[in-house]
């Protein structure tokens, strides 16, 4: 589905990504984890171009995305992306957050996105707060919600870049929930975390980065019974 | 017994005999009532509101382009370089240094005395040169505003398939909008006060008419504090607006 190859970006003289290739099946839930710093989320950014690689190509669906005459709008139409600090549009009410995108960029009519909306909204638990204003809800809420609005897009694959980092302990657990739902549903996801358990659970494969390179790359079972690189081994015995 | 009368009575006596009440009384009726003079202010009162408006609508459309031209140009992607943008961004930063660098009065001197010179409609050319500078102003401000947004809101709406234009409108601008609107009431207010300084170039405002009057008069005090109150009154009612749409705009952070 996404194909990266020789992938490298550098800010200035920063490398914060070393030529890495890698494939993502459809279907596949991918992990990443490692420690800050180690380039996870330029990796994840870079995958819908919200960062330019420096150097190698991103193909997705047959299309090379780090072309610049490619339509990039068209191709992040079909990825959504969670961010960890939400990025949900203060000045609209939740309803409307939802069915910006699908309206504006011609996917669907009015009606039948706020359709959408509520029918996603119900799933999630929060129909009741479809007129309420961001500023309204919880950090949970607040990441549902965000989850619905890439979801409204009706995405092939979508990107969760620390989906439950800047949230409170106690409301960690409703925004994985919803992720593994999604995950049961067969949905594409490649996901940048620090929950280990969400990470044995659902991953399919899960990959270490640092230092900018994949050092390490398994199923979940072998990834945390017998990692073999020292240096994951060293991170796994801080944060288990 | 009417003003007028009381004129007529108080003007006979000789200035040394008068009482301290009766001096100010004769003062202002001469800066005020004698000749209808007060419709003099209220003329300059109506050229300045004319003046103003002119302005303002430049100020906005011109502050507004030349913000989303820096703008635009700032957040290319990076490694493209869109020649026109990058002229574009050249003339606009020129404009922004060049008004932002001279003083106001002089300005409107190269407008009215050189640029303009052989203009008669000295309101029209006045009106002009305030607009062209708080159109600079304006800009920086509305480029302020786009820049302090969290980036993640233009990325939330890109990721979502959005285009630059239409993140800008639906998402961008309209936050930004919110956050300036102190800052850009306060360049209104400058821009309606500076309105004053187009008596330079015979721009017939209320200033123009109280040194009209003051002059026939030889009694600058009355002009001058009645046009001070004018300006007062009509910042007020100005700053009332602004805090009634502020408010409203507000809607969006109730919890």
């Amino acid at each position: 589905m996404i194909d990266v190859k020789n992938l490298t970006k550098s800010f200035g003289s920063h490398v914060v990504l070393n030529n890495i290739s890698q494939h993502i099946y459809p279907g596949e839930k991918v992990v990443v984890i490692g420690p800050s710093g180690s380039g996870k989320s330029t990796f994840l950014r870079c995958l819908n171009l919200l960062e330019e690689p420096t150097s190698g190509t991103i193909t997705f669906d047959g299309v090379d995305i780090t072309d610049p005459k490619v339509d990039i709008n068209a191709v992040r139409r079909q990825m959504g992306m969670v961010f960890q600090h939400f990025n949900l549009f203060p000045n609209m009410n939740i309803c409307d957050n939802i069915t910006l995108a699908p309206v504006q960029t011609g996917l669907m009519k009015k009606d039948e996105a706020v359709e959408i909306a509520h029918a996603l909204l119900k799933r999630v638990g929060l129909d009741d707060k479809a007129d309420a204003y961001p500023a309204q809800l919880s950090g949970g809420q607040k990441q549902r919600i965000a989850i619905v609005r890439a979801l409204a897009m009706k995405p092939k694959l979508m990107l969760f870049d620390e989906p439950t980092s800047a949230l409170d302990p106690e409301m960690v657990g409703e925004v994985l929930n919803v992720m593994k739902q999604l995950a049961d549903e067969g949905m594409t996801m490649v996901v940048v975390t620090h929950e280990m358990g969400f990470a044995r659970e659902v991953g399919s494969r899960i990959l270490f980065i640092d230092g900018g390179q994949v050092q390490e790359e398994n199923s979940p079972e072998e990834f945390f019974s017998h990692p073999k690189n020292p240096r994951l081994q060293d991170f796994l015995s801080k944060v288990l | 017994m009417n003003v007028d009368q009381l004129y007529e009575t108080l003007s006979q006596i000789p200035k040394t005999d008068l009482a301290m009440w009766q001096d100010v009384f004769l003062k202002f009726y001469r800066a005020w009532f004698a000749e209808d003079r007060w419709l003099n202010y209220f003329e300059g009162l109506v050229t300045t509101i004319e003046v103003t408006i002119i302005a303002l609508i430049i100020g906005v459309v011109l502050g507004v382009l030349v913000a989303m031209i820096r703008t635009a140009h700032d957040q290319q992607r990076p490694g493209t370089h869109n020649f026109v943008l990058g002229f574009l961004n050249g003339i606009s930063q020129v404009y922004v240094t060049i008004i932002r660098g001279t003083p106001m009065m002089v300005q409107l001197m190269i407008w009215g005395f050189v640029i303009f010179a052989t203009s008669r409609n000295f309101t029209l050319v006045g009106a002009l040169g305030l607009g062209v500078n708080s159109g600079a102003y304006v800009a920086e401000i509305i480029r302020g505003g786009l820049m302090s947004l969290d980036p993640g809101q233009m990325e939330a709406g890109r990721s979502l398939g959005l285009n630059y234009i239409q993140t800008m409108r639906f998402i961008v601008i309209p936050q930004a909008f919110k956050a300036i609107l102190p800052s850009l009431g306060n360049e209104f207010i400058v821009l309606l006060k500076d309105t004053s300084l187009i008596s330079v170039i015979a721009g017939k405002e209320i200033v123009y008419a109280a040194r009209a009057i003051g002059a026939r008069t030889y009694e600058y005090m009355f002009p001058f504090v009645i046009t001070a109150i004018m300006y007062l009154i009509m910042v007020l009612i100005f700053s009332w607006l602004q805090g009634k749409l502020e408010r409203r705009l507000r809607r969006s952070d109730r919890r």
